[in-house]
């Protein structure tokens, strides 16, 4: 596989970007092709080209066991709890949609839960016809030394052609990455002290 | 409730603003019967901290009475408690270590992002100080909300009075951390650059674990001589050459370990202070760090050089050379105040430390722009100004 085929599927660039594959993506991604290759997963590349699709993650250790924050990601009244300007989730068997808030309205993304090892790892996938292609993943991993559980999160998406309004541009600056990011640390505070922090002095705040 | 409030730089008013709420389950409303204005409040009425929006509420030296509380905050109504400057879950990696100035959880995850830019990671959330560590609401005020109250708030029994116990909150662990931090050993000789409060604890602490001597250097004559009381010696910058009256009171050997309690805000006319404090005044990022370079000069080979004071960005013409090379061992950061204040409390009730000698001035929370006036412009006299909401105004 390369890097460079701009119609590499969605499928194939998430498994790339999975733990076992990381470090595959991370050679493929070397703009010197002699240089030897780096441990870092692939998205932290100083070049990166995913053929076309946007790829965010973000690694955070939370003190708890795989399976309390397998549960918390598996149950989608958890999720709205920490993902911020998230509406909604409705679950129907394997098919999830997820309801965005936007400064227009709610955007709906379908999708479906293609990976679900308990207490290891969960990915969705958009559902053809979706209005963006996207694929999310979770992955749980022992921290060392009893430091928890090590969570990482990643998001590869591309717009879909000829739809006006990338879901992206939607969100209206919103950063994929620091969204992202933030979400797994209300994650944290939410798992270790049981609440998110605010320095809100009033509820209405 | 009224409150003081930072409006710009050397602009604080006390003004009347909606009353804290129980937002969280682990919180406490604590009405504040004690609070006093911090050395590093002065950074904030400087202009020299970054992060602060125009109406937040400063304070961050406070205690009081319990009067609400959340489904899981461990305190009562009625507790009198005295709370820590930081603001740490107890929970996490960081806390477990003890290192609360460095808690993952009470920083909103919304206001880490500039921390972490400045700094590679961002940092526990405090009261009263940038939005870079929260922007939570301080205790110069009549009533402070107080998250993760299970963990931070240090109950006082009630036959202590507020002045002795108020300064657990900041101060007297920041002094206490700073001498711990010089790994004082038999026969050492400390040197503390800067007697304001946190400096004069640090001078309290060193000979409190057994120091030798204890050398302390400001150019104020009043706090020179509260230093003297506590039983350092001093040396007036303006009258002495430091380094070599250093070399000349440790039989040509050099303090063991040197303190730095002036942090960012340094004064004297040794040119690279007056080169720091332009490029600070210009805002080109530049902290000022002259006592810090004197400190690093002035320690021993393979010595200890604690930092107390605070520093919030980048410095010039730092000399990494002499750390390099003399193999100096450097410790720091905001104080892990929950790690210190049962054992210091202790020491208080036991009579083995008092920390009201430090207190110079008394003013209604109505007064406090007066106290940010005289503690910023004269500095000899007021050494430390303790606010009661509710009192009088003064005349």
């Amino acid at each position: 596989m390369t890097r460079r085929s701009p119609d590499l599927p969605l499928a194939a660039t998430v498994l790339a970007l999975s733990i076992g594959a990381g470090l595959a993506v991370g050679k493929a991604m070397q703009s010197n092709p002699k240089r030897p290759h780096d441990s870092a997963p692939g998205r932290t590349a100083r070049r990166s080209s995913f053929g076309g699709y946007q790829v965010v993650g973000r690694t955070v250790t939370i003190k708890a066991p795989r399976s309390r924050i397998y549960e918390m990601w598996r149950n989608p009244d958890h999720l709205t709890d920490f993902m911020e300007g998230l509406a909604a989730v409705q679950v129907n068997g394997n098919d999830v949609t997820w309801v965005i808030d936007t400064p227009d309205g709610h955007l709906s993304i379908e999708t479906r839960l293609v990976e679900d090892r308990r207490d290891e790892a969960l990915a969705w996938r958009s559902v053809e016809g979706a209005e963006v292609e996207i694929e999310a993943k979770v992955q749980l991993r022992d921290a060392p030394a009893g430091r928890g559980t090590e969570v990482e999160a990643h998001i590869a998406w591309r717009p879909r052609a000829g739809i006006v309004g990338q879901w992206a541009a939607r969100l209206r600056g919103t950063d994929p990455k620091i969204r992202g990011k933030q979400d797994l640390k209300r994650l944290k505070m939410l798992l270790e002290t049981g609440e998110i922090a605010t320095s809100a002095n009033r509820k209405a705040d | 409730m009224r409150a003081l409030t930072w409006h710009g730089k050397h602009d604080v008013r006390v003004d009347t603003v909606p009353d804290p709420e129980i937002v969280n389950p682990r919180d406490a409303i604590i009405e504040v019967t004690a609070t006093a204005i911090c050395g590093s409040d002065l950074h904030l009425y400087d202009g020299v901290i970054p992060g602060l929006v125009p109406g937040d509420i400063l304070g961050h030296e406070f205690m009081g009475r319990v009067v609400e509380t959340g489904p899981k905050s461990t305190l009562k109504k009625g507790d009198r408690v005295v709370v820590p400057f930081t603001i740490s879950c107890g929970a996490c990696f960081f806390c477990q270590q003890q290192q609360f100035s460095a808690c993952d959880n009470s920083n909103p995850v919304e206001k880490q992002e500039a921390s972490e830019l400045l700094y590679g990671h961002p940092m526990s959330g405090l009261f009263g100080y940038s939005h870079m560590t929260g922007g939570y609401p301080g205790g110069q005020a009549e009533y402070v909300r107080v998250p993760f109250s299970d963990v931070g708030p240090i109950v006082v029994p009630d036959g202590v009075s507020d002045e002795q116990v108020l300064f657990l909150s900041d101060i007297l662990p920041t002094g206490w951390m700073a001498a711990e931090n010089a790994d004082i050993q038999d026969g050492d000789t400390v040197a503390v650059w800067g007697c304001g409060p946190v400096g004069l604890f640090a001078i309290q602490s060193a000979l409190l674990m057994g120091a030798h001597q204890v050398i302390a250097i400001d150019h104020y004559p009043g706090r020179l001589d509260l230093a003297r009381k506590l039983g350092a010696k001093v040396i007036d910058y303006t009258q002495t050459h430091v380094l070599e009256a250093l070399m000349e009171m440790t039989g040509g050997i050099g303090p063991d370990a040197v303190i730095d309690a002036v942090g960012m805000e340094s004064h004297g006319f040794a040119p690279d202070r007056i080169m720091d404090a332009l490029k600070q005044k210009v805002g080109i990022g530049a902290d000022n760090v002259h006592a810090l370079r004197m400190a690093l000069m002035a320690v021993r080979k393979g010595g200890r050089v604690s930092i107390p004071g605070v520093y919030g960005g980048l410095a010039d013409k730092f000399p990494i050379g002499a750390l390099m090379e003399k193999g100096l061992q450097i410790r720091t950061g905001q104080t892990h105040v929950q790690k210190y204040t049962r054992q210091l409390l202790h020491r208080i009730l036991e009579g083995e430390i008092d920390t009201t000698f430090l207190i110079s001035h008394r003013l209604s929370l109505e007064d406090a722009p007066t106290g940010y006036r005289n503690f910023h412009g004269n500095q000899d006299e007021w050494t430390k100004v303790v606010l009661t909401p509710g009192a009088a105004r003064g005349t």
